[in-house]
This record gives C-alpha cells, sequence and structure tokens, in this order.
C-alpha cells in the first residue's frame, strides 16, 4: 500500500501528562494501525544555559528544569556536586536528611499520580464520560479517597519545604553535604502524622492491588510487552530509591549487568537519536539498539530488586511477584500497584528516619579532593536520573548531560502507545474519546514528565485533529 | 486579619524561566511588607494539596504570569470549577478552588491576578524590563485593594 492510502490522527497534547507531548497514529484505508508514535517536544538548551556557572550553584539551578520533580534534579545533582568536591560518603546526618526529602518527594509524588491522576481511570474505567472521568469526579463520588489524596500529597510537601528550606529553589543539598538539619518540633509535626499516612498508604495500595488483579485479564491484553529493566540497587540486591549501584535485568530476570558504578554508566548506556523526536533513546550497549531498551521506574525497580527492606513493603513485593511466579511483570498496568507499594515503602522509610536521632545532628558538610568529573544518579519517582558533569579548573561547568526518567521510557511508551492502538484502535469505524483514551491511560501508567515547567496562564487544551491520506485536516476535537 | 477575613496569596509559576517568575516575585513583595491577616505562599505551579490552604482562608488571591493578557494585569474573581482542565501534574486556579469547596465544604472566594508578561522560552532568573513595570503596577494595585477592601474586577 502507498503512503497516499494512509490517514493521520494527532492527539495533542495529551493531557494529564507533563509538559508537551502529541501522538500521531497513521492509519491506512481500512482503519487499520500503520504506526503509532509518541512525539515528546524536550527542552535540551539547559545542558548548555548551565555550562560556565560555579559548579555550587548548580544544585539550586537545577530545579530550573522542571517544576514537577525538582527535588530529584536538586538530590542528583548534589550528588554529583559531592564527587566533584571530593565527598564519596556523606555524614550520617547528611545522608539521613536528603533521605526524607527524597521520601518524602516519592511519597508525595506518587500519591498525587495515583490518587488525581489514575484513579478517574481506574474507577469510571476508561471509556467514562470525561466529564467526570477526573479529580472532580472522584471528588463528588470518593470524597474520602479525595481528601486523602490531598492530605498525603500535603505531608510529602511540607517534608521537602522541611528540608530543603523552601518549596522554590530548595538549598538544603549543598555539595558534601546539607545545610541544615531537622529540628526536633519539626520532627514531632510529622511524626504525629505518620500512622495515618501509613494506614491511607495500606489503602490506597489494597485499591492498586485489587483493581490489578480483579481486571487482570484487561492488564494482560493492555500494553503487555516483554522489556528489559534498569534501576540503582543497594549492595545487598535491597531497593534503594536514594543511592546505589546499576543493575539491569531481562524479560526473565537474568541479570544482563549488575553492581555496576554509576560513574562508569557511559561504558554501558549509550544514547540513540531518531528523526521523529527531540527526545533520545537510550539502551544497553552490550544488547545494542534493537533489543537493549528497557523500562526504568517503580515497575523496574520492584521486578529489579532482590528484597524490600521495609516489612509491609516487603510483604507487598512478595504478593506482587507471586502473580508472575517471581519473574519480572511485564505489564504496563502494573505500574500502579508497584507505584503504590513503594508509595507504602517510602512512609516506612520516613517513619524510621523521624525516629533517628541522627537527623538533629550537626556535622552536616565533608570536603576532599577536588575532582574534574562527577556522576551522579538517583531514581526519582519516575525511576532512574543522570546527571553527569564535568568542572574546569576554574571551578565552572564545562560539560552537562542529563539523562531523565522519561526518557530512559521513551521506547517502552512507544511500543505501549502502538500495542494499544493495535489493540483498540485497529479497524474500528469511529475513533472515539473513550478508545483515545485509551491511549493516553497507556502513556499515564508511566507517569512521564515531558515538563518545560512554563506553565503561564494561555496554555492549550487537548486537540485531536483527523487529516486524510493527502494531509488535509478533515475533523478536529478539542477536550 | 483584614476585615473581609484571613487572606491567601499564592504567587505561582517558575522563577527560572523569566517572566514565568512574576507571580513568585509578587509572593515576596508582599512577604517583606508583612499585612495583617495575609499569608503568603508560592510555588512552580499549583497542586491539588493548595485546595486544604485555600479552605483555610476566606479569600485567596492567585497571582501568576499571563501569556497574553491584559497589560498590565488583569484581577478577575474566579468561578469554581468543578470538571477537568488540568492538564497535568499541575491544576488551574479554579480547579484549585471547586476541589477546596467540593472537599472541604468552604466558601472561599477566589481571584487570579494575572500579571502580563513577555519572555518565557529561555532560562534565566531575571524579569523583562516590561514585566517589571506591570509588576509594579500590580503591586500598588494590591496593596490597595488589601488597604480598602475593595476587590473590584480589571479586565
Amino acid at each position: 500500500m502507498s503512503d497516499s492510502n494512509l490517514k493521520k490522527i494527532i492527539i495533542e497534547p495529551v493531557t494529564r501528562v507533563e509538559g508537551h507531548g502529541k501522538v500521531s497514529l497513521l492509519l491506512d484505508e481500512k482503519n487499520n494501525i500503520k504506526q503509532a508514535r509518541l512525539h515528546i517536544v524536550e527542552f535540551r538548551g539547559f545542558e548548555r544555559f548551565i555550562k560556565g556557572r560555579p559548579y555550587w550553584e548548580v544544585p539550586v539551578l537545577v530545579q530550573r528544569l522542571c517544576g514537577i520533580c525538582p527535588v530529584s534534579h536538586h538530590l542528583a545533582a548534589a550528588k554529583a556536586m559531592d564527587g566533584i568536591v571530593g565527598v564519596d560518603k556523606l555524614t550520617p546526618t547528611a545522608e539521613k536528611i536528603r533521605r526524607l526529602m527524597h521520601y518524602g518527594q516519592m511519597f508525595q509524588s506518587h500519591v498525587l499520580h495515583f490518587f488525581h491522576l489514575c484513579s478517574p481511570d481506574l474507577l469510571f474505567g476508561f471509556d467514562a464520560d470525561p466529564a467526570i472521568r477526573n479529580v472532580i469526579g472522584i471528588a463528588q463520588k470518593y470524597p474520602g479517597l479525595a481528601v486523602q489524596g490531598v492530605m498525603m500529597r500535603k505531608y510529602g510537601q511540607e517534608i521537602i519545604k522541611a528540608t530543603a528550606g523552601k518549596k522554590i529553589h530548595g538549598t538544603g543539598a549543598i555539595p558534601g553535604g546539607v545545610n541544615k538539619n531537622l529540628s526536633i518540633a519539626e520532627r514531632d509535626v510529622f511524626l504525629k502524622d505518620i500512622e495515618q499516612m501509613l494506614e491511607w498508604a495500606k489503602g490506597a495500595l489494597k485499591i492498586a492491588k485489587d483493581y490489578t488483579v480483579e481486571n487482570l485479564s484487561l492488564a494482560q491484553e493492555f500494553a503487555n510487552f516483554d522489556s528489559n529493566h534498569l534501576c540503582l540497587i543497594r549492595e545487598d540486591g535491597a531497593m534503594d530509591l536514594y543511592h546505589g549501584n546499576l543493575r539491569a535485568i531481562d524479560k526473565d530476570g537474568n541479570k544482563i549487568f549488575d553492581q555496576v558504578d554509576y560513574n562508569n554508566y557511559v561504558d554501558y548506556i549509550a544514547e540513540e537519536v531518531k528523526s521523529w523526536s527531540y527526545m533520545k533513546f537510550p539502551f544497553i550497549k552490550s544488547l545494542g539498539h534493537e533489543k537493549g531498551w528497557y523500562r526504568v521506574g517503580p515497575l523496574a525497580r520492584v521486578n529489579a530488586c532482590d528484597f524490600i527492606d521495609t516489612p509491609l513493603a516487603e510483604e507487598a513485593r512478595k504478593e506482587f511477584m507471586a502473580i508472575t511466579g517471581g519473574k519480572p511483570n511485564n505489564l504496563s498496568l502494573a505500574y500502579h500497584w508497584t507505584r503504590m507499594i513503594e508509595t507504602l515503602h517510602s512512609a516506612e522509610k520516613i517513619q524510621e528516619l523521624l525516629n533517628d536521632p541522627d537527623l538533629q545532628g550537626n556535622d552536616l558538610v565533608l570536603k576532599g579532593k577536588r575532582r574534574e568529573e562527577a556522576v551522579g544518579l538517583i531514581e526519582a519517582p519516575r525511576g532512574t536520573l543522570f546527571h553527569h558533569y564535568k568542572v574546569n579548573k576554574d571551578d565552572q561547568i564545562e560539560m552537562c548531560n542529563l539523562i531523565v526518567s522519561t526518557t530512559h521510557n521513551n521506547v517502552p511508551m512507544n511500543t505501549a502507545v502502538e500495542k494499544v492502538a493495535q489493540t483498540y484502535l485497529s479497524g474500528k469505524p469511529e475513533i472515539t474519546e473513550g478508545l483515545l483514551n485509551h491511549i493516553e491511560v497507556a502513556i499515564r501508567a508511566y507517569d512521564p514528565c515531558l515538563s518545560c515547567a512554563t506553565h503561564a496562564m494561555g496554555q492549550m487544551p487537548l486537540v485531536v485533529s483527523l487529516f486524510d491520506h493527502k494531509g488535509n485536516l478533515i475533523d478536529k476535537k478539542v477536550k | 486579619m483584614t476585615s473581609v477575613g484571613k487572606v491567601l496569596l499564592i504567587g505561582f509559576g517558575n522563577p527560572g524561566r523569566l517572566d514565568d517568575g512574576l507571580g513568585p516575585a509578587l509572593a515576596e513583595i508582599f512577604e517583606e511588607k508583612s499585612f495583617p491577616g495575609l499569608t503568603i505562599d508560592s510555588n512552580y505551579q499549583l497542586s491539588v494539596e493548595d485546595a486544604a490552604s485555600v479552605a483555610e482562608n476566606d479569600i485567596v488571591i492567585f497571582a501568576d504570569a499571563s501569556i497574553n493578557g491584559t497589560e498590565p494585569f488583569s484581577f478577575q474573581k474566579l468561578t469554581p470549577k468543578a470538571s477537568l482542565t488540568f492538564s497535568t501534574h499541575s491544576i488551574e486556579p479554579d480547579n484549585v478552588l471547586g476541589l477546596a469547596h467540593e472537599l472541604f465544604k468552604t466558601k472561599t472566594q477566589g481571584y487570579i491576578l494575572g500579571i502580563r508578561g513577555y519572555d518565557f522560552n529561555e532560562f534565566g532568573q531575571y524579569l523583562s524590563e516590561k514585566a517589571k513595570n506591570n509588576l509594579k503596577d500590580a503591586v500598588i494595585f494590591l496593596e490597595q485593594t488589601l488597604t480598602t477592601n475593595n476587590f473590584k474586577e480589571i479586565n
């Protein structure tokens, strides 16, 4: 069939996904999916912008990159700058304050995603009326759940504020340590509510688990595809969201590499460029770009770790892994379940840290022998985040390379879109809003952050455009 | 406390994206002024948890940069919205207000102060000259509004 017999549907931008992305579906004359692609407009100018800036400014400057997960960038950059100032191990107080900040971020980010972005799809159905399939709809039908989501999110945000110093351009993490501890008074505010947070986290986990188990046939049909998985892992194989070495496993759980020092990531990970997307396509070098792509994020982390070092989350992990007989789970919809396992884990970790007197210590910063190059990695809510810098003799940034979580998940998200389009849209005489939402559900499972963080008044709504095979606009829908 | 009760000012935007920082810049100025009964908050963007803070106040004023609004600024009363417009992890002011009403059963009144900006698409923590002038006018207006408790709309 020649390309002249194809017509194109574009969904732009994808709602409830950060930043600006669009989906283009190329249909043939029988409405079968010929090609499905997620295009992401990623702003790469930051790596140029930061050149020439003094290294100690970097942990604050990188927060300009994104208004959605500034804490992850703050901490990944701070970890890289620890390397630049020659510090390989922080003081106990510094590391624990940073961990508390990070678990607060993980907790609030996962909660927002589950309660307010995904639960409308799960609780009302993918085809439900968009007028009710949203956070206000949840507030009206499940007010208790919606309030829980708001209060859990607020709890996590307050932890970030207490540890980072402020909500915008937090300064808590600095090269070699932190600039403040947590006072007893601050700690007690969080201790007062932690049991409630744990209870709510358990409740949210049950919703996610029950949904997946009760809808297993849907989950197995919906964007199900094998992949490799990549994440940081602690030396004993435990899940560690703040620090560790790199582990990659294949679809069956076999290790592709393990306990790789992330400072050497360039020996294991490469990035491919494709003409139709601004975003790069990372892959495992030893497998090549065709077979070397991988998933990151909660699903990859739960699949790849040997255990979780908090009791409630570990029990939940075992239940999750039992579904696939201990092998990696490759269902896109299983991201929700694993995200809630991590939410519970984060709450357990927050409780553990709040009861640790090291948080009130005063030994905050270390210095070592200055280096010219360093890498900082962290498990951000959406997946592994790479920050790599070179600093010249005048203390200025000379090179910066960032690989963000959403970039790692580029191929998986494209694969998910293609699978769903083929399963639900091929051959349909009409592309309904509900069908289109299936595409968005697949993308949202990965919780992508496409943000360029400029959000000022006047943003575009969702626009769906239908083009015929000659490129003429024949239909347009605005959400 | 003002005679209209407790007032919350939330300036939002990304100060690292030039004029997108107009909202936080306004919040910073009012932080220094210490108006009785006025609570100040600022963030990169609004999110669902802001509904809890909004619900604790009688009036909320959202201050944001405006891409193509009235010069030097507009000031409009918000209608709480109970439908989906939040495209992302962030949420629009009328939705925050709607969520506060829906979840916490309050009757908080909301206003949006849209300060016209011009440069958004580069990294940099400074405001354009025209945006700075608009900010000055918006500060004078908001001071008068809070002093006289006359919440007059400007379109």
